[in-house]
């Protein structure tokens, strides 16, 4: 059994087909790039993942667990954690609070809840803005806390949205340098990116989507070469 | 310690104070006090903690009062088994209200607990068999003395805000405060939003309906317009949370005691000094007094306590703040 597939995933808006017969395979322990130009359905597969909208046809599968029809929290228990693209700080809350919260996912104890929470935030590095309220944050940190609130539900499976987007090049630096830490403690990932090169840099492989449906998939450097790939990206000669 | 500190006099003050006042009048006053800081605090965690904010929790205290009612007029026992179960009968109310609202989000939730308070009132003004319909419930009092009732009614202030407290300081209380700053993200990281929001309510809706029963019991009279009040009931619960403080927990204790007091102040027209169109006028000063907290003190009295004190106090506060960091 993999350890997540999807098969002919498909979901419309009407008669807009977001994401059109989309099949793909995930290895445990893999960083999986989805790349795609704007509009092309990326965070729609996330939106399906996670059950935040329902699935027109297909199955998507999670070690042995389908997800069709699940609510989004009982995925999050399954262990899919996830961060949004535009980020979503819950705003009047402590930096330490907002991942305290996360952290109750397999805890009734506050008590333990705050040890994870630490634990996650220093691994994070954000532990000296812990006392901070999330909205008073940077855009960099509020990424950072979005990851850090992913981490503490205690994920198998991390799905990223566009988290380097809006940062400086030292940030994005010290941000791969995380994601990197992530898998490395065990985490698979999926991760959406524009920037090429953090996802040339730390994917194992990639997929290529556009309107919907696959384009190109494979190691990032075939991806890369890729004649439809780069059609989709920069249109025809 | 310093916080103990107030805390403990409060406390003491309280428990002292109708020995110390011998006057019945003061001691109702403070009855009817202690009342709203279980109503304004009851409404405080499910509008101020979990962001659902309702308009309806005169069903609740209606609930409460007419099951305490009830008990003596249809059941033949004592009104004071309204306290047992007036509290369970309103959980029950509020569960199925959120079984059919908390699918919905936005302000279903809100425009539904409206209508649900006003079909309340109307099935108590109609169904006289069981309600009386408008000449309501009457009671002999079971004390002449107002002691009784007024340590009643302060213990179960005491027990409400309490118990608010425990909640939010576990697991509870950080998934309610999550669903109220943004709902998806709640769901994201395991909260079922729909569970912790029926449970924000059941509690809720637990102490607004005791609430109720001491009222039955202390007042010995209700009827729907009373006990079902959109204006009376569920609009001054939102106006004690608002003017003490929205999301804070001693807000609606410092809210319920302001609104009390100036509606009695009002009501009596400043005890008589002024003419009597002057009791006409407290709605208008209730509406005057939302816009200006509104407007200038947006967390309400506790909540903006630094900017009220700060002008007169700030220099103190800083330079002991400092001195702290130096130690």
């Amino acid at each position: 059994m993999n350890f997540f597939e999807t098969q002919h995933l498909t979901k419309s808006f009407g008669g807009l087909i977001a994401v059109n017969d989309l099949n793909f395979k995930v290895e445990q322990g893999e960083i999986f790039g989805l790349i795609g130009p704007n509009g092309s359905g990326k965070t729609t597969v996330f939106n399906l993942i996670t059950g935040y909208h329902p699935i027109s046809s297909g199955t998507i599968q999670f070690k042995d667990h389908s997800l069709n029809g699940l609510p989004t929290w009982k995925i999050c228990k399954l262990g899919v954690g996830r961060t949004f693209q535009v980020v979503k700080p819950l705003r009047r809350m402590t930096v330490l609070d907002n991942v305290v919260a996360s952290a109750f996912n397999h805890t009734g104890s506050l008590h333990e809840a705050r040890d994870k929470a630490l634990e996650v935030l220093e691994f994070c590095e954000l532990i000296k803005k812990k006392d901070s309220q999330a909205k008073d944050l940077t855009i960099g940190d509020r990424k950072r806390l979005e990851i850090a609130r992913a981490l503490a539900t205690d994920p198998t499976l991390l799905l990223l949205d566009e988290t380097m987007a809006g940062l400086t090049p030292q940030e994005q630096a010290e941000g791969v340098e995380l994601i990197r830490k992530i898998r490395n403690a065990g985490v698979t990932i999926i991760i959406v990116e524009h920037i090429m090169h953090v996802i040339m840099s730390i994917c194992d492989r990639i997929l290529c989507i556009n309107y919907g449906q696959e384009i190109a998939s494979g190691l990032p450097a075939e991806v890369a070469n890729n004649h439809d790939v780069i059609e989709a990206y920069l249109g025809k000669e | 310690m310093k916080r103990i500190g107030w805390q403990t006099i409060l406390i003491i003050a309280l428990l002292l104070f109708p020995v110390m006042i011998g006057s019945d009048y003061y001691r109702h006053i403070f009855i009817i006090s202690l009342m709203w800081v279980i109503i304004g605090s009851s409404w405080n965690l499910l509008a101020g903690y979990t962001g659902q904010v309702s308009f309806g929790h005169a069903i609740f205290f209606g609930t409460g009062a007419y099951t305490a009612g009830l008990c003596v007029t249809k059941l033949g026992i004592s009104a004071w088994w309204g306290m047992l179960l007036g509290g369970p009968v309103a959980l029950l109310v509020g569960l199925v209200i959120g079984w059919i609202c908390f699918r919905l989000r936005g302000p279903y939730f809100a425009l539904a607990t409206i209508a649900i308070g006003e079909i309340f009132r109307l099935v108590a003004i109609d169904w006289r068999s069981l309600t009386e319909g408008m000449e309501g419930i009457l009671l002999i009092q079971s004390f002449r003395s107002k002691l009784p009732y007024y340590y009643l009614a302060l213990v179960l202030a005491a027990a409400c805000m309490f118990a608010v407290y425990l909640v939010l300081n576990s697991k509870w209380g950080y998934y309610f405060v999550a669903i109220r700053e943004d709902q998806d993200v709640a769901e994201t990281i395991g909260i079922s939003s729909f569970r912790y929001k029926s449970l924000s309510l059941m509690i809720s809706s637990y102490f607004t309906g005791m609430a109720g029963a001491f009222y039955m019991n202390y007042m010995a009279f209700i009827d729907p317009h009373v006990v079902f009040s959109l204006h009376d009931i569920s609009i001054m619960a939102i106006l004690v949370a608002i003017i003490g403080g929205v999301g804070t927990l001693w807000g609606p204790a410092v809210g319920a005691f302001i609104m009390v007091w100036l509606q009695e102040i009002f009501r009596s027209a400043f005890f008589g000094l002024l003419p009597q169109w002057v009791s006409e006028a407290h709605v208008l000063v209730f509406g005057l007094l939302v816009i200006f907290v509104i407007r200038y003190l947006a967390n309400g009295i506790v909540g903006d306590w630094s900017k009220i004190v700060g002008p007169w106090f700030g220099k103190k506060q800083l330079s002991y703040s400092s001195s702290g960091n130096g130690q």
